[in-house]
């Protein structure tokens, strides 16, 4: 995969702690720091195949911490396009650059608009510290 | 609309502090909810404890296993039994030997109801002759002690404790850094109990705990807990550790957890306790549910509790189903977390007798789809107990 400069894309969240990136009508997604930062060591992830179509907000993937099991939510409806293999292999990468370089899944949107109706950073932060 | 909707839930009663609440808090513990009273679960250290843990379930685990670290337990339940007739009060509820426990030991045992199933677990020391201290779990400790006192007969009377912190310090450094702090005691016996001064204040202190490591719980007055604690915490080898690597300690050491691998539908036989009752008992069956936990002994029961060690990093939680490999039912996993000494998952859970054997491959439904597994011995860590 070329190498692309991420920061000139605009990074939207949702109130399950996912962070989703725009490039085109393709959506890297995967969970923020506050996320990583609550669940504590990480020790397992399970990522959707690669082909699989999903609706808003549908369970596809699982972190497991030590402590507990959290589901990963589909951020908006699309159909995977890849996947984050290392760090299904490694999953302390996502203690070390969760809202970078261990993204989870990238999805093809069904609707490349629906991107909007997502926070944006600042609206992320005011929920965080709403909580 | 909603037909046949339950009426709004009424606010929960807050959670219950323990002496130590301003303590966590000012080291960075992430205090959770857990049987009623605020907790840590795990810590976020700063200062002086970052530089010798950087905090977390893992890290504050690996450390027990390493050095030492001091749990909060202030949430289970203490009592004093207290009459010449204490002991054999007591053994009228329980299958373990407590006439025969002799001053200064202490001893593991169990509350039976009738059926044979166990209302709770709990450790017994024999102060005195006529004086006994009981621990019993958080969870449990206004039913048991409401079934211990509507038990007892003329002359014994239950005390219950309310002004005292509970503190375990666990790991292989635990004794060194006790004996710093009161040279007596090191020259305690595993499974031993006695009144010591520890950095000057009277604690009721054990040599035990619930980690498979070596270590001490030490009962400790609410108001000089803090004092202990900052003792305890002054030693380089030691750091706090939270519920959660308590958790994941002792399921690796083996160890249940009322409520999850016990309780009142599970049998001392079934749950692989019947080392808690006595030898005399043995004989006699004479506590509740003897006859049913005495058939069970006698003729097998229909499942056990087994270890549990699933192929690959996925952990299988308490709930879990467990399939045999022609595909009949199984059981199901009772505490199943990640075991940070073995980086790798494990369980424990109940089993069908014909498949309990260690070894036995097993299939645990994980989110629908099965996980590979294979009964394995407990503990799945060496228990290092002083001996």
């Amino acid at each position: 995969m070329p190498f692309t400069d991420q920061s000139h894309h605009e990074t939207r969240f949702t109130k399950e702690h996912e962070w989703v990136r725009m490039e085109g009508d393709i959506a890297t997604v995967g969970i923020t720091e506050h996320a990583q930062e609550a669940l504590g060591d990480i020790v397992f992830i399970e990522l959707p195949e690669v082909g699989r179509a999903l609706d808003r907000d549908e369970a596809c993937a699982v972190v497991e911490s030590v402590k507990a099991a959290s589901d990963v939510y589909a951020p908006l409806a699309g159909t995977v396009v890849e996947i984050n293999e290392p760090v299904v292999e490694d999953p302390t990468r996502v203690s070390k650059d969760a809202e970078g370089t261990a993204w989870f899944f990238r999805l093809r949107l069904t609707d490349p608009a629906s991107f909007a109706s997502l926070m944006d950073e600042a609206a992320y932060k005011a929920f965080v510290e709403s909580l | 609309m909603v037909e046949n909707s339950l009426p709004d839930d009424p606010t929960p009663p807050p959670a219950r502090t323990v002496p130590l609440d301003a303590w966590h808090r000012a080291l960075g513990g992430r205090m959770v909810v857990f049987a009623g009273y605020s907790l840590p679960v795990q810590y976020d250290f700063t200062g002086n404890l970052a530089t010798r843990c950087r905090g977390g379930v893992m890290a504050e685990h690996l450390h027990c296993r390493a050095k030492a670290a001091l749990f909060d337990v202030s949430h289970m339940g203490q009592a004093w039994l207290i009459g010449a007739a204490a002991a054999p009060a007591l053994e009228a509820l329980v299958p373990g030997d407590i006439i025969g426990l002799r001053p200064g030991r202490q001893r593991y045992t169990l509350l039976t109801n009738e059926a044979g199933g166990i209302l709770d677990d709990l450790m017994v020391s024999r102060m005195a002759e006529d004086r006994l201290f009981l621990v019993v779990n958080a969870s449990r400790k206004e039913d048991d002690l409401a079934h211990i006192a509507a038990n007892l007969p003329n002359g014994v009377r239950l005390e219950p404790i309310e002004d005292r912190a509970l503190l375990a310090l666990q790991g292989p450094r635990a004794a060194t850094v006790m004996t710093r702090l009161s040279p007596a005691a090191s020259s305690l016996p595993f499974m031993g109990s006695a009144s010591l001064d520890i950095a000057g204040i009277p604690c009721l202190v054990s040599r035990s705990g619930y980690t498979g490591e070596d270590g001490f719980e030490i009962s400790v007055p609410a108001d000089r807990a803090e004092a202990l604690a900052g003792a305890l915490l002054a030693e380089d080898e030691v750091v706090p550790a939270g519920l959660g690597a308590r958790d994941s300690l002792r399921l690796e050491a083996g160890l249940c957890l009322y409520g999850n691998d016990i309780d009142e539908l599970t049998s001392p036989v079934e749950a692989g306790l019947g080392w808690a009752i006595g030898k005399r008992r043995r004989e006699t069956w004479d506590f509740p549910g003897g006859e049913a936990i005495a058939d069970q002994a006698r003729n097998a029961p229909s499942r056990l509790r087994v270890g549990l060690r699933p192929d690959g990093r996925a952990p299988a939680r308490a709930g879990t189903m467990i399939v045999a490999a022609d595909g009949t039912e199984a059981g199901f996993v009772t505490s199943g977390g990640f075991s940070p000494t073995l980086n790798a998952p494990i369980a424990m859970g109940y089993v069908r007798r014909d498949l309990a054997a260690p070894g036995t491959r097993l299939n645990l439904m994980v989110r629908g789809k099965p996980l590979s597994a294979q009964v394995a011995p407990m503990p799945f860590v060496p228990h290092r107990y002083a001996r």
